[in-house]
């Protein structure tokens, strides 16, 4: 309900790239969905403008003339937490994990299909409306009850240990998103064990194998390679 | 005054002689302050004036307003600035000098020492650079200043010069003596018009006094003098007239390997100053008295160094007649003095023949020769020293006195038979043995103690020393002197031997080496011996510099690594000065004499093509026999490196070739896989664009499928192009992590679309354990392989996918049902732009496989094409299990609580 009144209100979203041709397809595109749209072509216009137009979500290119994406980022993140959406070709995992761990929201690599960017808009401006409050969630058969600690497949209730089950609590809260390793292992595990993705990665096989249909092609914890991992 | 001297027939001479060489005109003064700078400039304005290409390189006018004056209207070449110790020094910018490439050049202070980083050490040696490029140069200098007088000067004023000129630079220039008599040059400085540097104003009030300015002005005058006494000797030199004519002093010192010949070297250096003449200290090398041991060598080393050090130049002959290539030098120099030792004891071929110093003394008329006594030197001869001073060899002894006693025992039963005669000859037997195996000292212990006991155990009186017959005394006598000939000549023999066989030694190691080298055809591995051999044979570090970049010298080789041989900028300096001259330079030698190693040129008939360098061990010089030894070290690795690098050269061009080829398929494969989609996606948009009414709904459709098709297909291009990039720039960095298999096969699968529609089998054994790995990269061979699958098999045909494991590896599989790979391709579509030639018509740039190949290797893995049983292409691949993943995984403690808090 909230998310439907956000996108009548019409969600202003700020871009910031460099490439005119870019803002254009973007302003074309996002506009015929009813956003509304400003741009930026600077690192620093963009922060000066997300400052007076008050976005309610940023798509921020990597490359930009003046400042570096990641330190428009952290700079953004000292005053806002205005969802943003990183929009790079770069697609190295190191560039989308700096990204992310510096408080990106998602990331989509360019060339990109305009149908993935408008869901993953989506998914950041349902999620900044606080979304991920709700005491039961709900992905196609999957129902997880935060109230109850009660997770559910096509309605048959799913036994997980407290691990896995925090596992998919994270995911769950931030539906849609993007989660690095390393976030996941200091939510789940502690800062200590950032490194250790092999538990992760064990962790994740034994989760699909209870809440998949199909753990070899799974639907709803989907890998991002190198970078981590993200709940649809 | 030039235009007098370009008259000369010895300046024409000196012309041809050195073709395209520059003149160097030197303004030499007593002192500082005689005005040497304004004459060179008043010169060089009298040149510029001729309308000759004249340039100030630098000069130092020291603030005289009247030198400055006479700078006016001279082009100045600006200096350049070097930093040392963080400071900025101004220096004379060389490479614009040779750039500018004037007909005349002034630079002053001939004698400055460069700021370290400077391309010479000294600015004679800029100077020597201007000249070899056919520049003029004037200079200005003080005779203080000159390497010979060195000495003299220091001990006349008391100050040391450091900054000294080689006499041979000189020796090739025009002198222009600037002269002030004394009272005028002390007014001169008393009037404060002489310049002075700060630190030095109370030395040099102390220097500018008229006893020390009448001994430089003297030496100066003196050294001029000298000079044109040379210029007439040349002169009768190409006249073909015979001297010597008395011009100047030349004092020729004999010296030969004897502790004696340095004082006959001190006498020839004294001599020598006295007179302020020339000297040489001469070494003939005949075969007869060629220096017998090591000890011999380093004599003769240490008294070469000697001559040298005391200024003498040294020369080695080699000749069969000692007296006659004695005299041949003394003609051919001119030579006035001749200072020669009397042996200590006339030999008895000295007897027969005469001695040298008699046979030197009837056939030098008109030559002063000195005859000097050895009385005074107790160990006149090496041999002497050699055998048993430096320790008591009880080994020797022992053995001696052991084989007289058993000769003793066994001769005595037979005394009778024998008789006293061949008992004496057996008694010769140790002399001779201990001759051969100790030497002549121990043959002649043997000898005395053969007559002791055959006096005492065989002539009668028996068992006395006592001897009846005094005949027998005349007997001893005789056996003595055999033993001690025979001694002599066997220990001689010995001696021959030991250095035949260290010559062997060393023959045998540069046969071994030219074995080595020319087994290999790598260029660091052939040096690497070379430095080794060197190493070995002549006991020193040795370094290697080849040509790199820009003609730069790099060190390329050393003896051993931790070694402390130091290859700064001088070094280099005097290596590339060794590769630009080709001839041995450094420590040792007579050139550029203050390098750390002595550096030789590696030569073949293609030029010069590296150096050379050692540094022999505790500091001693290289014997001329080492230094022959290291030139032909140095001429075999000139071959080696001449012959890699010619193999290198066509290997290269083997590979310009490989890779044009390779570029032809590239432009070709990319050409056409870029056209493909490029030529549908502008055809779809134009038909879009133009005839936006034609279409209905379903056909616009159909064109924006096309459209969206064509990009796809050249973004993975595009990736595959990136990726192939990566990997051929050895770019291709793995960030391994644990992954898991089956997931990465699920993200591949996802991640290829022509398998949306297709049944796909994924076959995953249950308990396959994590693997390190990079999980994109390897998804990335996974995308490739599905792909593959994917295009060249039917529509619906299944494919599948299997992952299995054993202890060592996880093999992963993709079999498709297509028309499979023939037997003889399966090798060769892991190649570069390999293409099956069925497979023409289906887009690809035979990249895929490639890229694959290489990230799998780059895991330590295997990739390999063999055919579907059920028909088609099974490619697999396999991961090594390097380490296991850790089996217990603790259970998170926060989740609980988290899940709590966040629950109620």
């Amino acid at each position: 309900m909230q998310v439907m009144a956000m996108e009548n209100k019409s969600a202003r979203i700020m871009i910031i790239d460099d490439e005119p041709q870019m803002r254009r397809l973007l302003q074309v595109a996002l506009t015929a969905h009813g956003y509304e749209i400003r741009g930026a072509e600077t690192g620093r216009a963009g922060i000066d403008q997300t400052a007076v137009f008050h976005p309610d979500l940023i798509v921020l290119d990597l490359s930009l003339p003046d400042l570096d994406g990641i330190e428009v980022i952290k700079q953004l993140r000292e005053w806002t937490q205005t969802p943003v959406i990183i929009l790079s070709v770069r697609e190295q995992e190191n560039d989308k994990i700096a990204a992310l761990d510096a408080g990106a929201d998602d990331y989509v690599t360019k060339p990109f299909s305009m149908g993935e960017l408008l869901a993953r808009i989506r998914t950041a401006l349902r999620h900044a409306a606080g979304a991920g409050d709700e005491p039961v969630l709900t992905f196609g058969g999957l129902v997880i009850d935060l109230t109850r600690r009660y997770v559910a497949v096509d309605g048959r209730e799913v036994k997980l240990t407290p691990t896995e089950y925090e596992l998919l609590r994270i995911l769950a809260v931030n539906a849609g998103k993007v989660l690095t390793h390393r976030q996941l292992m200091r939510t789940v595990w502690g800062p200590s064990y950032e490194q250790e993705t092999n538990y992760l990665r064990v962790y994740i096989r034994q989760l699909r194998q209870k809440i998949e249909p199909d753990p070899a092609r799974p639907r709803h914890i989907i890998t991002e390679p190198g970078v981590g991992y993200r709940l649809v | 005054m030039a235009g007098e001297k370009r008259a000369d027939p010895d300046a024409i001479l000196a012309g041809i002689k050195e073709e395209g060489r520059g003149t160097l005109t030197v303004f030499l003064g007593a002192a500082a302050g005689v005005g040497k700078t304004y004459a060179m400039l008043e010169t060089a304005r009298e040149r510029l004036e001729d309308g000759l290409n004249v340039l100030a390189g630098w000069v130092e006018t020291h603030g005289r307003a009247d030198t400055e004056a006479l700078m006016a209207g001279l082009p100045v070449a600006p200096p350049h600035h070097l930093e040392y110790h963080g400071r900025s020094f101004a220096e004379m910018d060389l490479d614009a000098l040779l750039a500018r490439k004037p007909q005349i050049v002034l630079v002053d202070e001939l004698a400055h020492t460069n700021i370290p980083g400077s391309r010479h050490a000294k600015r004679y040696q800029d100077a020597e650079e201007l000249l070899a490029a056919g520049i003029d140069v004037y200079t200005t200098l003080n005779i203080q200043h000159l390497e010979s007088l060195n000495d003299a000067v220091a001990q006349i004023t008391g100050i040391k010069v450091r900054e000294t000129v080689p006499d041979k630079i000189l020796e090739q220039a025009e002198i222009q003596l600037v002269d002030v008599p004394p009272e005028e040059l002390i007014q001169r400085f008393k009037d404060g018009k002489v310049y002075v540097p700060d630190k030095a104003a109370e030395a040099l009030r102390k220097f500018f006094r008229p006893g020390n300015i009448n001994a430089l002005r003297e030496m100066a005058l003196r050294h001029t003098a000298k000079r044109v006494d040379h210029q007439m000797e040349t002169y009768m030199r190409a006249h073909a007239i015979e001297g010597p004519w008395s011009a100047g002093e030349k004092v020729m010192v004999c010296i030969s390997p004897s502790p004696f010949a340095a004082r006959l070297i001190r006498y020839g250096r004294r001599m020598a100053a006295n007179m302020q003449a020339e000297w040489f200290a001469v070494y003939v090398d005949t075969p007869r008295h060629m220096p017998v041991g090591e000890d011999e060598h380093n004599l003769l080393e240490k008294n070469i160094q000697l001559a040298e050090e005391l200024g003498a130049e040294t020369v080695t002959i080699a000749g069969d007649s000692v007296a006659d290539e004695l005299l041949g030098f003394v003609k051919k120099h001119n030579i006035t003095q001749i200072i020669i030792g009397k042996p200590l004891r006339p030999l008895f071929r000295e007897w027969l023949h005469g001695s040298l110093v008699d046979y030197i003394l009837k056939r030098s008329e008109g030559i002063s020769v000195h005859v000097i006594s050895g009385k005074s030197q107790p160990n006149s001869t090496p041999q002497a020293q050699t055998a048993g001073r430096e320790s008591f060899q009880i080994l020797p002894y022992t053995a001696i006195v052991l084989m007289i006693a058993l000769l003793t025992v066994l001769a005595m039963p037979v005394r009778s038979y024998l008789g006293q005669v061949n008992i004496a000859m057996l008694y010769l037997v140790p002399v001779l043995f201990s001759a051969v195996v100790w030497g002549r000292y121990f043959s002649v212990v043997a000898a005395i103690l053969g007559i002791i006991s055959f006096d005492f155990f065989f002539i009668p009186p028996t068992f006395t020393f006592t001897v009846f017959d005094l005949r027998y005394l005349f007997s001893f006598a005789i056996f003595l002197l055999v033993a001690l000939m025979t001694g002599t000549l066997s220990a001689r023999l010995r001696q021959h031997i030991i250095y035949a066989r260290q010559r062997e030694a060393r023959m045998v190691a540069l046969y071994a080496l030219s074995r080595e080298i020319s087994a290999t055809n790598e260029l660091e591995k052939a040096l690497e011996q070379v430095a080794k051999k060197v190493y070995e044979s002549v006991e020193s570090q040795v370094v290697i510099l080849l040509p790199g970049a820009d003609n730069k010298l790099v060190v390329r080789a050393k003896s051993d690594a931790e070694q402390k041989i130091l290859v700064d900028e001088n070094e280099k300096a005097v290596a590339l000065w060794v590769y630009e001259h080709g001839q041995t330079a450094g420590r040792g030698t007579d050139t550029l004499v203050g390098a750390d190693c002595t550096y030789v040129p590696m030569r073949t008939e293609q030029g010069i093509l590296g150096v050379l360098g050692v540094r022999p061990r505790d500091s001693r010089h290289l014997s001329p026999e080492q230094r022959r030894l290291l030139e032909a070290f140095a001429s075999l690795g000139a071959v080696a490196v001449n012959r890699i690098q010619l193999v290198e050269q066509a290997k290269e061009t083997h590979l310009l070739a490989e890779s044009e080829r390779l570029h032809a398929a590239l432009f070709n494969s990319i050409s056409h896989e870029l056209r493909t989609p490029l030529t549908s996606i502008i055809g779809a948009v134009t038909g879009l664009l133009d005839e936006d009414d034609l279409y209905d709904s379903v056909s616009r459709r159909d064109l924006l499928q096309t459209i969206k098709q064509g990009a796809l297909r050249m973004h993975r291009l595009v990736n595959n192009l990136l990726d192939m990039t990566r990997v051929e720039s050895g770019y291709l960095q793995l960030s391994k992590e644990w992954c898991d298999v089956q997931d990465m096969i699920g993200v591949a699968a996802s991640q290829v679309e022509a398998l949306r529609s297709r049944p796909l089998k994924i076959e995953a054994a249950p308990d396959l354990p994590l693997v390190q790995a990079d999980f994109v990269l390897i998804e990335q061979v996974l995308v490739n392989l599905l792909d593959n699958a994917a295009k060249y098999s039917g529509p619906d045909s299944e494919i599948s996918v299997k992952a299995l494991h054993n202890r060592e590896e996880v093999a992963i599989s993709v079999a498709d049902h297509g028309p499979g790979i023939p037997e003889e391709d399966r090798e060769l579509v892991f190649d570069k732009f390999y293409r099956l030639r069925a497979s023409r018509q289906i887009g690809g740039t035979g990249l895929g496989l490639t890229i694959c190949k290489a990230i799998v290797d780059a895991h330590g893995g295997r990739i390999w094409v063999s055919g579907n049983p059920g028909g088609g292409a099974l490619v697999t691949f396999t991961l090594p299990l390097l380490a296991a993943a850790p089996e217990k995984i603790p259970e998170s403690e926060p989740s609980a609580s988290a899940g709590d808090g966040n629950g109620e």
